[in-house]
């Protein structure tokens, strides 16, 4: 009587691939959500009164509104803060809604690179607008710009 | 519509409705986020450049787009939160369809405030 051999279940060789592409990437993504949606709704809210409630509103937002309010490093880092916290917010937030929706591989792969290129040219865009920004530029007239450019 | 099976938070109804609109409300701010940085990177081209494309957001049309993104940015502010407390309180998926009427409630009584605050300045004369 011959015995057959059955290997146990699940002894075959190790599958690499599994076990180093696994990582908890979506699990940060998503107490990044919740932790940065707590910032951001202070961030936000405090621009939105500072720039539609205070004041004229609206009305007020001009090249020598701005300049006053980066003259302060407290709106400097308030809006470099809520520039890149709403950006990778947004940015995974369509990540999402693209992975969702996009069924085929390739439209995936063309929609996100497409997200990643916005994200990095609008970071680096306005990270580079607020850190090089001259509020009394050389020859603009002065009326533009905030009074302390002539005082 | 027949009810919901028990512990499908968000099939039907309101958990349905308010994730659908929390999509919707991220997607058009994110847009608008990209505009928002272009038009104003202009500080950095001149006054002049920068007063002209802010002038537009003071015509009465931009005005109440204003106000769409404003209730955009409020609707979703809240209703992250209550996104959270259904996440992280234990009573959160319990309550989660009362809290969405807080949510409203709230986007209600900011949209009040706002609204007629800021629609006077878009269109009060000057």
């Amino acid at each position: 009587m011959t015995t057959t051999t059955i290997a146990a279940p699940r002894s075959g060789p190790p599958r690499r691939g599994r076990t180093t592409g696994r990582s908890n990437y979506e699990l940060y993504a998503w107490v990044f959500m919740r932790a940065s949606g707590v910032l951001l709704l202070v961030l936000i809210f405090g621009h939105l009164f500072m720039n539609l409630i205070d004041g004229d509103g609206i009305k007020a937002v001009d090249f020598g509104f701005v300049a006053g309010k980066w003259a302060s490093p407290l709106w400097q880092v308030w809006d470099l803060l809520m520039l890149w916290l709403a950006m990778i917010h947004g940015t995974n937030g369509i990540r999402t809604i693209i992975n969702d929706y996009a069924e085929r591989t390739g439209t995936r792969v063309v929609l996100k690179s497409a997200l990643y290129l916005a994200f990095t040219v609008t970071v680096v865009l306005g990270t580079l607008v607020i850190f090089t920004f001259d509020p009394c530029p050389a020859g603009a007239p002065s009326d533009l710009l905030p009074s302390f450019c002539t005082g | 519509m027949p009810e919901a099976p028990a512990g499908t938070l968000y099939r039907g109804r309101e958990g349905m409705w308010s994730w659908v609109a929390h999509r919707v409300t991220g997607f058009l701010i994110f847009f608008f986020l990209l505009v928002h940085v272009l038009d104003t990177a202009l500080v950095r081209v001149s006054p002049e450049a920068y007063n002209a494309v802010i002038g537009t957001y003071k015509n009465p049309i931009m005005g109440l787009g204003e106000a769409g993104l404003v209730a955009a940015i409020v609707l979703h502010a809240f209703n992250g939160i209550r996104v959270m407390l259904i996440d992280f309180w234990s009573k959160g998926t319990r309550y989660h369809r009362v809290m969405l009427w807080v949510v409203v409630g709230l986007f209600v009584v900011t949209m009040a405030f706002f609204l007629p605050r800021h629609l006077g300045n878009v269109f009060g004369g000057e």
